[in-house]
């Protein structure tokens, strides 16, 4: 094997990137809270709660979403991702940073006095309206901050077992095929670990906890599964950028095209899998009809929302499913690059047209305080991922599936 | 069809054959094809074969699917029969979208079926010659096809330096007839011995 760089340096550039997009997002915070959140007006309020909570739960969803991806291609035994595997890994170290703040204001929104928000959190409408009275067993605040609380540090303390395992290698070579079968059963035993969690967690309760109780009349079993499939191609989105800005500095150099395209493929796949959830959540709701269900659609899909709605459908699935397709646009920095980035803003629509129609009835609210707090959320990770990436060597160099991941070709 | 030949030689190992692929492309030899039980990674790529088409053809069998389905289903229910739907438009686009979308993918996947069985000349009745039947189990055939100006001695003993094992000249059909494999046997050696000549 070649000698290649292990070490890496964060530039100075990037820091000053990640601090300046941190300022944005601090001043686009003080911005909306000056202009909307001191409001005494309870919607104006909300537009500021949404905000933080439609930027704070996408982050959070996304980085997190870099751990799932770790663990599944663990359980998958796939070893392709060995050799960019410790960049997911320094992605998914912003997931306690994140979790904090997604937890602060999960909690501030569930016990403050705007009920605009979650409606099931004003105890005597809730005794008032039979449809929230009979669904209080689940959404009710104690549970609502237990639940959040255990998640955040459920996926915090599985991800942070999970990164350890795959350091405890660094300066230790297995040293025999019996401790290596050893080695991997503990990699899949934890990785399973996380999987459950994940499973009652994005997959199933939160986002209908978190999200989909902004509308608390409404409800779709398919909701859960669409915001996991919406967070895990921006999550894979992620990785692929981080993998090219670090190709473009000269790390990584046993990663190469063929990594690039399965997760352009990954990205490609999810992007259509996500469609198909989103789909087929509209299109049963629109042949039913029923007024209780419909009322989800009317004001994204119908009123006055439906621009984000359909620019978000054009970016999610027909520009990557056009330009995803061609082997050779899966291969080539530029095109994955562009389509990384205009799906994690793709992603990010999707997540504002879920909280907004609900809480701003009146008016699309203008997307530049919310597109400054986003920037902010992106500093954040970009410093985390750096600092933790500077801090561990760039490939687990003993680990058994390195080879596979050398020789990968598609 | 013609009958052509052929040099072959046998490989074991993955390592012997490629860099054996690389140096017959160089000293010249015409690659006929290499046979090979299963799939090869990078093998195409050294044997500078072009890129299938056989994609392109998936998109535009698929690109037809979504046209049938789109046109039959909107002509048959917004311009020959109008029906009423439990009130819905009579142009339901969203509950086409599944029909749609299946009628895309049996055409797109029935269409590259054929298209690759086309590709490979594979269909029922259709036989071909084989060089040796091992490629099926477990060796690696290169089979390197003669032309005037070859030298048979020669290119026996480069393939045998090569680590080729069980190298010969071989007269082969390199096209497809229908029937059977006995009965064609027959017709077949009689063509080989004129070709000798």
């Amino acid at each position: 094997m070649t000698a290649f760089r292990e070490k890496f340096t964060v530039p100075k550039r990037f820091n000053t990137i990640a601090f300046a997009l941190m300022l944005i997002g601090a001043l686009s915070v003080i911005g909306l809270y000056v202009v909307y959140g001191s409001s005494h007006d309870a919607t104006k309020q909300a537009r500021f709660w949404s905000s933080l909570l439609q930027n704070s739960v996408y982050f959070l969803l996304v980085v997190n979403a870099t751990m799932f991806f770790i663990c599944a291609t663990t359980l998958a035994w796939g070893g392709w991702q060995m050799s960019f595997r410790r960049v997911s890994e320094a992605i998914s170290t912003s997931v306690p940073v994140i979790g904090v703040i997604c937890g602060v204001i999960l909690l501030a929104i569930c016990f403050g006095n705007n009920h605009q928000l979650y409606h099931w959190t004003d105890t005597e409408h809730v005794k008032t309206d039979a449809a929230l009275t009979w669904k209080a067993g689940f959404l009710n605040k104690t549970f609502f901050a237990g639940w959040t609380i255990f998640t955040i540090v459920a996926w915090w303390l599985l991800g942070w077992k999970v990164r350890k395992l795959s350091r405890s290698l660094d300066n230790k070579p297995l040293a025999s095929v019996e401790e290596g079968k050893k080695y991997m059963w503990n990699n899949t035993v934890w990785a399973a670990a996380f999987i459950v969690i994940f499973s009652l967690t994005v997959m199933s309760s939160i986002p209908w906890l978190w999200l989909m109780s902004l509308d608390a009349h409404w409800y779709s079993t398919m909701y859960s599964w669409y915001t996991f499939a919406s967070t895990f191609v921006a999550g894979v989105a992620l990785i692929t950028l981080f993998v090219v800005y670090m190709k473009n500095n000269g790390y990584l150099e046993l990663t190469n095209e063929e990594h690039l395209h399965d997760l352009g493929k990954f990205m490609f796949a999810f992007s259509i899998f996500w469609t198909y959830l989103w789909f087929s959540q509209f299109m049963l709701i629109w042949y039913a009809n029923i007024p209780e269900e419909t009322t989800y659609f009317k004001p994204r899909a119908y009123g006055m929302y439906k621009g984000v709605f359909w620019l978000m459908f054009l970016i999610n699935f027909v520009a990557p499913i056009l330009i995803l397709m061609r082997r050779n646009s899966k291969r080539n920095y530029t095109t994955i690059t562009f389509m990384a980035l205009l799906i994690i803003f793709g992603h990010w629509l999707d997540f504002f047209q879920m909280v907004f129609p609900a809480t701003q009835k009146d008016s699309v609210p203008l997307l530049v305080y919310d597109f400054g707090v986003a920037l902010g959320f992106v500093g954040i990770i970009m410093f985390v991922t750096g600092r933790s990436l500077s801090k561990v060597p760039l490939i687990a160099k003993n680990h058994p599936f390195l080879k596979e991941s050398i020789i990968h070709h598609t | 069809m013609a009958i052509k030949k052929f040099v072959t030689g046998n490989f074991y190992d993955e390592n012997v054959l490629f860099p054996a692929v690389k140096k017959v492309r160089r000293a010249g030899y015409k690659i006929h094809d290499v046979f090979t039980p299963f799939p090869i990674h990078g093998l195409d790529k050294a044997m500078g074969l072009r890129e299938t088409s056989l994609h392109t053809a998936g998109f535009i069998y698929g690109i037809s699917g979504t046209a049938t389905a789109l046109g039959f289903i909107s002509w048959a229910l917004t311009v020959d029969w109008r029906m009423n739907v439990g009130g819905k438009p009579f142009f339901a686009l969203p509950a086409w979208i599944p029909i749609i979308f299946e009628l895309t993918v049996l055409f797109a996947a029935v269409g590259m079926v054929l298209t690759f069985c086309y590709l490979c000349q594979l269909a029922p009745f259709v036989r071909k010659d084989h060089f040796n039947l091992r490629s099926t189990d477990d060796t690696f055939l290169m089979a390197v096809e003669c032309t005037d100006k070859t030298n048979e001695a020669e290119a026996l003993s480069f393939l045998q330096g090569l680590g080729a094992s069980d190298v010969k000249v071989e007269f082969k059909e390199t096209g497809w007839w229908l029937g059977r494999y006995d009965k064609e046997r027959k017709r077949f050696e009689k063509q080989t011995e004129q070709a000798v000549h």
